[in-house]
């Protein structure tokens, strides 16, 4: 048998937390951008948009993103599409993640006082040129802090993705362990990796939250 | 050819109704539990992170950034895995409670004590002249407003623990998604048993919203 | 010449409540307007329905013969370039300098270019007494400065009616005067003007029409001195000697 050492642990953790990185980005820039969509079509005056964007955000606020993951697994295998664990997990992450966003986003937009709007529609501008010029540079401000703190729910997020077989720092932390038989020590440094992944960004999102707070007084 | 057409059978999972009852009872049975343990826990770290010496500030300081910055799942695995190496050994359903505890509990710290940091200081000084003891001024003047003023957001802090309690099933707990993991593996009908769960997740959400903010006003901080 | 404002039998309520209950009012050019009344007599919303911030539920509004559509986005547009208006709470767009807030809606809708745009910026804020103010950002400036900032806002687009909600409510008592200064200077220039106010010395000064709103409808109307000699209606005279106390 071969003997690990605790830097053999480490080092194999290290790499598959390359593919937590990787999946945290494309679920935070896919979904921010499907967010972003989303946040648009909620702001209209079209009723129904409103609604059905209300109803995607509670559906996947009030499910468990392990099961979402699992619908993303075995729903797109349904279809007759081929799925691997990868895209599976990128499709639920950045649905997920695309609806938290949004929601963010949302209350950001209505701190914008109502004013502010009427302002803008009494000089003509047209619905778009009010969000493009007068509102959403006000909101995205205040959205920043908020922001950058929910990628530590997408980092942490998709640990989840070692459930369906996606290998990543969970994952890989439960076949070493299996190789290993050091399930404390391997899970410890799992733990410690995501803090050093997380923790940082918790700071960076305190900070700026700080900023803004002393910036509007 | 592609297959357009997807067979949708739901009635081979609610025929097994009473695998997934039996789930809900435990989904639910491990949230009030873990609720109850991490808002107690939540309420005295609060106050340690307030009022207790600098030693204990750092301890309680370390546990919230530590649990509020790494993965529930990991935590659950590392309690359930980890510690019997250790010589701590706990059954799955022990290990799912203590972990959802710990991470409520690391959560409910941070929206408590800024819930408290917001109480006016007058108060205080007012119950301070009326000769209550530090620790009767914390329960009686300072806690009952900051809960009120929190208390949506710790309402929604329970629902993502209750949520993130389907992955104690990966420990073999007995919970929601367990049950929905078991039917779909005797009947090869997963899409329509996780559908059927994240229903009754749903549902189970919205209730337990409603649930709390009923007890809140009039049990914990009584209006 | 045709009135510049046409408002006939116009209803509004909100919910359960009627606020407006069907008013009738033309305005000619270059006429200056005081509408005056209780609170909750329906005078801002009458202004607000009038640039199209408020749909009504039946009646019409004509500004230069061409009648408010609200489904029409393109027409809502133009009628907005003729339509200023002026809020209680200044409304400058924070994260934006007070030239910048002036230039955006010229740049955006009448596509006017930059140097242009700037040109007209700084002679309007000359026009209201801050000419020194182009880079400076709104929350630097006292509450009376950004109401004659909004003020130069709305003129850049060149309307031809400007409606002022109570621009001077949100004011401390001292910077009353210097807004008002500039109100007045755009009636002697001949700007249409419709303003509701709680400065009755002020109205009675510079209308040339006193509107008395009442449950929703215009209750009382005619010159200024005309009025305030002989109110003919008990609930003016109220409302007046209201005033005085």
């Amino acid at each position: 048998m071969v003997e690990f050492t605790l830097w053999d642990i480490l080092r194999n953790l290290l790499l598959a937390a390359r593919w937590t990185v990787g999946l945290s980005l494309v679920a935070f820039i896919g979904g921010g951008l499907v967010g972003f969509a989303l946040l648009i079509a909620r702001l209209t005056p079209s009723r129904g948009a409103r609604r059905l964007v209300s109803f995607y955000v509670q559906l996947f606020q009030g499910t468990p993103l392990l099961i979402q993951l699992f619908l993303a697994y075995f729903g797109l295998a349904l279809f007759g599409i081929q799925t691997s664990a990868w895209t599976a997990a990128a499709l639920a992450l950045t649905a997920y993640t695309s609806a938290f966003l949004s929601e963010i986003w949302f209350g950001c937009v209505a701190s914008v006082p109502r004013g502010q709007w009427e302002a803008a529609r009494s000089l003509a501008l047209t619905f778009g040129e009010q969000l493009r010029h007068v509102i959403l540079p006000q909101a995205l401000n205040i959205a920043i802090p908020p922001t950058v703190g929910f990628l530590v729910q997408v980092i942490k997020g998709t640990a989840l993705a070692s459930v369906i077989g996606f290998v990543e720092l969970t994952k890989a932390g439960g076949m070493i362990t299996n190789a290993t038989f050091r399930p404390f020590t391997v899970y410890a440094a799992v733990a410690l990796i995501y803090f050093a992944l997380c923790y940082p960004i918790s700071l960076t999102a305190r900070a700026l939250e700080r900023t803004l707070h002393a910036a509007h007084r | 050819m592609i297959r357009t057409v997807v067979n949708l059978d739901f009635g081979t999972i609610l025929v097994d109704w009473r695998m997934l009852a039996k789930g809900v009872a435990w989904t639910l049975g491990l949230t009030a539990v873990s609720a109850t343990g991490g808002l107690a826990l939540g309420v005295g770290c609060a106050w340690a992170r307030i009022h207790g010496p600098a030693w204990l500030k750092a301890v309680t300081g370390a546990y919230v950034e530590l649990f509020r910055n790494t993965p529930f799942i990991v935590q659950l695995f590392f309690i359930f895995f980890g510690l019997p190496a250790a010589g701590f050994r706990l059954s799955p359903e022990a290990a799912s409670i203590l972990a959802m505890v710990i991470n409520l509990g690391a959560y409910a710290t941070e929206i408590i004590r800024a819930g408290i940091e917001a109480t006016p200081r007058g108060q205080v000084e007012a119950a301070l002249s009326l000769a209550l003891s530090r620790m009767q001024i914390f329960f009686h003047v300072v806690l009952p407003p900051a809960l009120r003023k929190i208390w949506p957001a710790l309402v929604s802090q329970i629902i993502i623990v209750m949520l993130g309690s389907s992955v104690c099933g990966q420990i073999s707990t007995e919970e929601l998604s367990f049950a929905a993991n078991l039917i779909q593996s005797r009947n090869f009908r997963a899409f329509e048993a996780f559908i059927v769960a994240a229903l009754i997740y749903l549902a189970l959400s919205i209730g337990l919203r409603r649930l709390l903010n009923w007890l809140g006003p009039r049990f914990l901080f009584g209006d | 010449m045709p009135p510049i404002v046409e408002i006939a039998g116009l209803y509004k309520s909100f919910g359960e409540t009627q606020v407006l209950r069907g008013v009738d009012l033309n305005v000619e050019p270059g006429e200056v307007i005081a509408i005056i009344g209780r609170s909750g007599s329906g005078k801002s919303t009458l202004l607000r329905c009038i640039n199209g911030l408020e749909r009504f539920d039946s009646g019409a509004i004509l500004i230069k013969n061409k009648q408010i559509d609200h489904d029409s986005a393109a027409a809502m547009r133009e009628l907005r370039q003729q339509v200023g208006m002026i809020f209680q709470s200044f409304n400058l767009f924070p994260h934006l300098n007070v030239g910048r807030n002036i230039m955006l809606a010229p740049k955006l809708v009448k596509k006017r270019a930059a140097q242009q745009g700037e040109e007209q910026a700084r002679a309007l804020l000359a026009r209201v007494g801050l000419e020194e103010k182009f880079d400076a950002m709104p929350d630097r400036l006292s509450g009376g400065q950004q109401q004659r900032v909004a003020i130069a806002r709305a003129l850049a687009m060149e309307p031809a009616v400007l409606l002022c909600d109570e621009i001077t409510s949100a004011l401390d008592p001292e910077l009353v005067g210097e807004v008002l200064r500039v109100v007045e200077s755009l009636a002697r220039d001949g700007m249409t003007l419709m303003m509701v106010t709680h400065e009755i010395g002020f109205a009675r000064k510079i209308a040339d029409r006193l509107i008395f709103m009442h449950q929703g409808k215009v209750h009382e109307m005619g010159p200024p001195e005309e009025l305030f000699a002989n109110p003919r209606t008990p609930e003016l005279r109220q409302f007046l000697s209201s005033l005085h106390s």
